[in-house]
């Protein structure tokens, strides 16, 4: 018997590795994929990139003018992360197993909470250019909306896996329904919480350069102005800038969250 | 009496029965053990007194009020004076000792204050007084996921003592512990009985804890009460019946009690 469940293990294996293979294949002939040249065109790409996609001197005098729009970016995906925190908590305390008023309630806040989530942050962008033209607030509701579905999710778990015990001693008590979620829930899924936003604010800053190009704001207005117009060296410095703030960012969460957990 | 319960049935689905017609009364002051086996409903039937489940059928009088039919107002009332401890203690680990046992509280607050955790100073000091009883005065500040699970369970009890509660409901409170801190909690528990006037009703795994601290024990197997009555009356056929085994199978050290 033993036998059998190991050469089982190694024939399911083999074939889901077949498949793959399979897959990949037939994904190649149907998009007419040069296997070769793409490889031969990697050092190309590469040696490209190190002959004018580097800052040189007259680029760092735009600098001062990036760093601005970059101050504009975290802004803003601040913002849009911190207060569709709010929105989220409220929601994911609705939607949630243990905490949710009732079926009903708990359908409705999850489905909207999934429609916002499966839309992605630049189709977001797309729709909202029609209401709000090019201007800082299609950016910030893009990443708004994004933020909010996603942080619901997220919230929503935390709280249906960490809280569901002291709730029910607090029931017991006789103890109100927001001063449950005052007094149990909210504290016991508050580094969670705070994870998560933290989190948040990294990949909208991420996303942020994104919606700038769609949106003509902030650093991704920058990079796409650059880059237009012909100027690599500079579109170059803001690509390093970008990964520079993010790097920062994720550095000073995770501290914060050594911190608080 | 304190708490009557008639005819109380929980059925889950269809054909599910958790517990069919079950009747009995305690006394003010008394101190109740349920045994039985794993799934027989003990948990279920603690739940239904305070309506952590609601019950499907039956009627429950708990201090000259109707529990099932109570609204949600009323219902307030009525488990603000039924504390309830757990096997898994369900404190707010991130909080302190003392905020944990201030919890006790929110029964009697406005939602507001709730909300706010706004308590009087004499709930604190009363706080305090039940830690110093219960021997956790070195720990009123510490977060309460730094204590032993026997500390634990002595903020839970502390949780629903400042409760002034008339009974506590406590659903396996030594099934987590080891020998030492559960002689602590079931002594704890014994004296809060005695000395208190509190009533409790307390499910139990070990037959023999139960037959030491109890002054009646109910047997309960396949959601029915199968036996109720003193702890000296319960013969060991009588507790193969409620674990529905054979003489001989269970792991049974009565102490001597029928050794006379």
């Amino acid at each position: 018997m033993q036998g059998d469940l190991f050469a089982k293990k190694r024939r399911d294996s083999l074939v889901f590795f077949a498949l793959l293979i399979a897959i990949t294949c037939v994904s190649i002939v149907i998009t007419k994929y040069d296997v070769e040249k793409g490889f031969t065109s990697i050092p190309k790409a590469i040696s490209w990139a190190f002959s004018n996609f580097y800052p040189n001197e007259k680029s760092l005098e735009k600098l001062p003018d990036i760093l601005l729009k970059l101050k504009e970016t975290v802004l803003i995906s601040v913002a849009a992360a911190s207060v569709a925190s709010l929105f989220a908590l409220l929601f994911a305390i609705f939607g949630s197993e243990t905490t949710g008023i009732n079926g009903f309630m708990r359908k409705i806040t999850r489905g909207i909470a999934t429609l916002f989530r499966n839309i992605d942050v630049s189709a977001w962008a797309m729709i909202l250019l029609f209401s709000f033209g090019q201007s800082a607030l299609t950016g910030y509701f893009a990443l708004f909306f994004g933020s909010f579905g996603f942080l619901t999710r997220a919230f929503t778990e935390a709280i249906d896996e960490i809280s569901s015990s002291s709730v029910e001693a607090l029931q017991a008590t006789g103890a109100s329904y927001f001063a449950i979620i005052f007094q149990s829930v909210i504290p016991t899924c508050l580094p969670q919480i705070i994870s998560w936003v933290l989190f948040m604010i990294e990949t909208n800053i991420r996303s942020a350069t994104l919606v700038g190009i769609l949106t003509g704001t902030g650093i991704g207005f920058a990079f796409n102005l650059y880059y237009k117009n012909l100027n690599y060296h500079t579109a170059s410095l803001v690509v390093i800038v970008v990964v520079v703030a993010i790097m920062i960012i994720e550095n000073l969460s995770n501290y914060i969250r050594r911190v608080i957990l | 009496m304190l708490l009557e319960l008639r005819q109380v049935s929980k059925q889950y689905g269809m054909n599910t029965k958790a517990l069919s017609d079950i009747d009995f009364s305690v006394k003010e002051g008394e101190f109740v053990s349920i045994i039985g086996p794993s799934g027989a409903g003990k948990s279920t039937l603690l739940r239904c007194i305070n309506r952590m489940i609601e019950a499907s059928n039956g009627e429950i009088i708990f201090d000259g009020a109707n529990v099932l039919g109570s609204n949600k107002k009323e219902l307030k009332m009525i488990r603000r004076k039924i504390g309830m401890i757990f096997q898994h203690y369900n404190l707010v680990n991130r909080l302190s000792v003392i905020e944990n046992v201030l919890h006790g509280r929110l029964g009697y607050k406005s939602t507001i204050a709730g909300v706010l955790g706004l308590y009087q100073e004499e709930e604190k000091e009363q706080a305090v007084k039940l830690l110093q009883i219960l021997g956790l005065e070195d720990q009123i500040y510490k977060r309460a996921d730094q204590l032993s699970g026997g500390q634990k369970q002595r903020v839970g009890i502390a949780r629903a003592l400042i409760q002034s509660p008339k009974m506590l409901l406590c659903d396996e409170p030594i099934a987590s512990l080891d020998p030492n801190a559960s002689k602590i909690i079931m002594d704890h528990l014994r004296s809060i009985s005695t000395k208190m006037g509190i009533t409790i009703l307390i499910n139990l795994h070990q037959v023999e804890v139960a037959l030491k601290y109890s002054d009646r024990i109910i047997g309960v197997n396949q959601g029915r009460v199968v036996y109720n009555g003193s702890p000296d009356d319960l013969t060991e056929e009588q507790i193969h019946n409620i674990y529905g085994s054979e003489v001989g199978e269970l792991i049974l050290d009565l102490g001597g009690k029928h050794a006379g």
